[in-house]
């Protein structure tokens, strides 16, 4: 089978079935674990894949296997098939029979080892059904990271059977506040897509919103409220260096990156109200781009740099715009109910996720651009902030369950929900970043 | 407009309770994240004792902070007028007075879109203030949006409270 074909399949599936309740739990590593995902529906049916254990260094082979039997898992687009503490070698023979047995459509195996103060992982995917090889690659990792060698892993195998890339080597930034009041802490968490290796980069006792990834991933811009105010910092990931990128008189807020990542649109309240200006993060150079009387704000690139998707009241209620990117006349988007904010285009410029009132709740809805359908994803109450993975596939947002504060994931074509818990506070403001 | 949720209606599990490490510190894998704190807050200027003393008189209107909006309403209500004029008063009297002003809004709704509608009830204040002859360089309208409800709640009640805007002086923020 080929994997457009299982694509194929994937998607017939996909219409033809509705949800059978099915339920994945997975936990890694508790000790470290922040977030775990749970898929909590999968309506389509699932390939069986099989991934062994991994040869070469064979405890580091699985440790990396457990990482990919996870990431694939926590898709809901997979079964993964019981492979009985099997080791097998990238480039061993493949039984085709026997796996076929077992009930495998597919087969990844692989070889680990740590050669030079790296991980170095040759895997390769068969089609069992076909009787064929899929693709074979070499991942290779610095340092002693093995999560990160199996997400790469991960995103290989996905690759080769769904044809879209993998998201499982990406990361996500969260806000998690823990405490009431006075008290409230807030941290800036970045971790693993799978909530896993969760650091908090920035920490203080004022709120922080709106995190938003640089497009190569080095750093994150967001909103902290620790002078009293809105303040839009910039933060260098990896040395932790941050500055204000705009401290102007008034609020600094809804920071948005240019796809080259030379400029942030943000809104500023500099001028009265709360308008779009774009700044140049080489000058600091801020150039006003909206001149309305009324809110324009969560400004967001289209993925090919020439459009910003924004939020504006002028029409009377809240509702989704365009305009060139450089600032210019802007085109209404959204048009269904009275309450349409925080648009986010699809990584193919596609589609909008977005958040819509409907019935008095506050739900993910996404707005194919070209048809204008509008699909309601969520039928939660209080759903805010939805962020693509890289390859598109899933939203994941913030949402209200249980009086907690808890991010959730949706699949863009409503098929499969995920659920991120934290127990120990309120997760929230939720952003995907780039592949590592 | 379709609305696949009904039917694809999926019950959601319990949480796992998994016990959260109480520092997210770096761990072995992440030692490309560093972790830092927040920089200070900048300094206003110092306000006199005298002036002190008539901010904090609990028998004067400047004792009065807040202002309470409607619904969905971004206009200073006419009750506001004689505690907007003490203010505007004593700022144009005392030229070292800071003033930040700090809009809020109920929970409901996206946070950017509330730190806008905060903005707009900071800035109505601010205007008045301005009207009344108050210097406007002493006075910075600000927005908390949702950020920092004075009320918990998911009721009318705490919704309330926090559609609202307070005025801070030098030394209280």
């Amino acid at each position: 089978m080929t994997s457009m074909k299982m694509l194929a399949n994937l998607s017939r599936n996909a219409r033809r079935l509705l949800a059978a309740l099915s339920l994945v739990t997975l936990v890694a590593s508790p000790a470290l674990a922040q977030l775990n995902i749970e898929v909590v529906g999968a309506g389509m049916q699932r390939i069986p894949v099989a991934v062994p254990n991994f040869g070469g260094d064979e405890g580091l082979g699985r440790e990396i296997a457990a990482v990919v039997r996870s990431d694939l898992t926590s898709t809901g687009l997979f079964n993964l098939v019981n492979t009985d503490g099997i080791v097998a070698e990238e480039n061993s023979a493949v039984d085709f029979a026997a796996w076929r047995s077992r009930g495998a459509d597919a087969l990844a195996t692989a070889t680990a080892a740590r050669p030079g103060g790296q991980i170095e992982v040759r895997v390769r995917v068969a089609d069992i059904v076909k009787r064929g090889s899929l693709g074979n690659t070499v991942v290779t990792v610095p340092g002693n990271n093995a999560r990160l060698a199996g997400h790469k892993v991960a995103d290989f195998i996905y690759q080769k059977l769904t044809g879209q890339p993998g998201y499982f080597s990406s990361r996500i930034a969260y806000v998690l506040k823990q405490g009431n009041g006075p008290s409230a802490q807030f941290q800036l968490i970045v971790a693993d897509a799978d909530g896993q290796n969760p650091v908090a980069v920035f920490k203080y006792n004022q709120p922080i919103i709106s995190p938003a990834w640089s497009p190569d991933g080095s750093k994150l811009a967001y909103v902290s409220f620790e002078k009293s105010k809105p303040v839009i910092f910039e933060q260098t990931l990896k040395t932790g260096a941050r500055r204000a990128v705009a401290s102007f008189r008034g609020s600094n807020s809804a920071p948005a990156w240019s796809p080259d990542g030379s400029r942030l649109v943000v809104a500023l309240s500099r001028e009265g109200g709360t308008q779009l200006y774009s700044i140049s993060l080489a000058s600091g150079q801020a150039t006003r781009i909206t001149n309305t009387s009324g809110i324009d704000t969560e400004p967001a690139f289209s993925p090919d740099g020439q459009w910003i998707y924004f939020t504006s009241d002028r029409g009377g209620s809240p509702q989704i715009y365009k305009m060139p990117a450089g600032g210019g006349g802007a085109q209404r988007v959204s048009f269904d109910g009275n309450y349409n904010v925080t648009a986010r285009p699809s990584p193919d410029g596609r589609t909008l996720a977005f958040i819509t009132r409907r019935d008095g709740g506050f739900r993910v809805a996404t707005l194919d651009l070209a048809t204008r359908q509008v699909t309601v994803l969520t039928d939660s109450q209080r759903d805010e902030s939805p962020t693509f993975s890289p390859n598109g596939q899933m939203i994941l947002y913030a949402t209200i369950l249980g009086g907690r504060g808890v991010l959730a994931a949706v699949s863009a074509d409503g098929q499969i929900r995920q659920r991120l818990s934290a127990v120990n506070g309120d997760a929230r403001e939720p952003a995907w970043g780039p592949n590592r | 407009m379709q609305n696949i949720t009904r039917k694809h209606f999926i019950r959601l599990v319990p949480a796992l309770a998994v016990a959260l490490l109480a520092a997210c510190s770096s761990t072995p894998d992440s030692s490309d994240l560093a972790s830092v704190d927040a920089t200070g807050t900048s300094g206003v200027p110092k306000l006199s004792a005298a002036a002190l003393a008539k901010l904090r008189d609990p028998n004067s209107p400047l004792s009065k902070r807040s202002v309470y909006f409607d619904y969905d309403q971004y206009d200073v209500k006419p009750e506001y007028k004689n505690q907007l004029q003490a203010h505007a008063k004593f700022i144009a009297s005392e030229p070292n007075a800071r003033v930040l002003v700090q809009g809020n809004t109920d929970d409901r709704g996206s946070r950017e879109y509330n730190l806008a509608l905060g903005q707009r009830r900071a800035d109505a204040v601010k205007k008045q203030l301005v009207l009344m002859g108050a210097p406007e360089s002493q006075i910075e309208s600000v927005s908390l949006g949702k950020e920092k409800p004075k009320a918990l709640g998911d009721n009318e009640a705490a919704w309330t409270e926090n559609r609202r805007a307070d005025m801070l002086y030098n030394g209280e923020y």
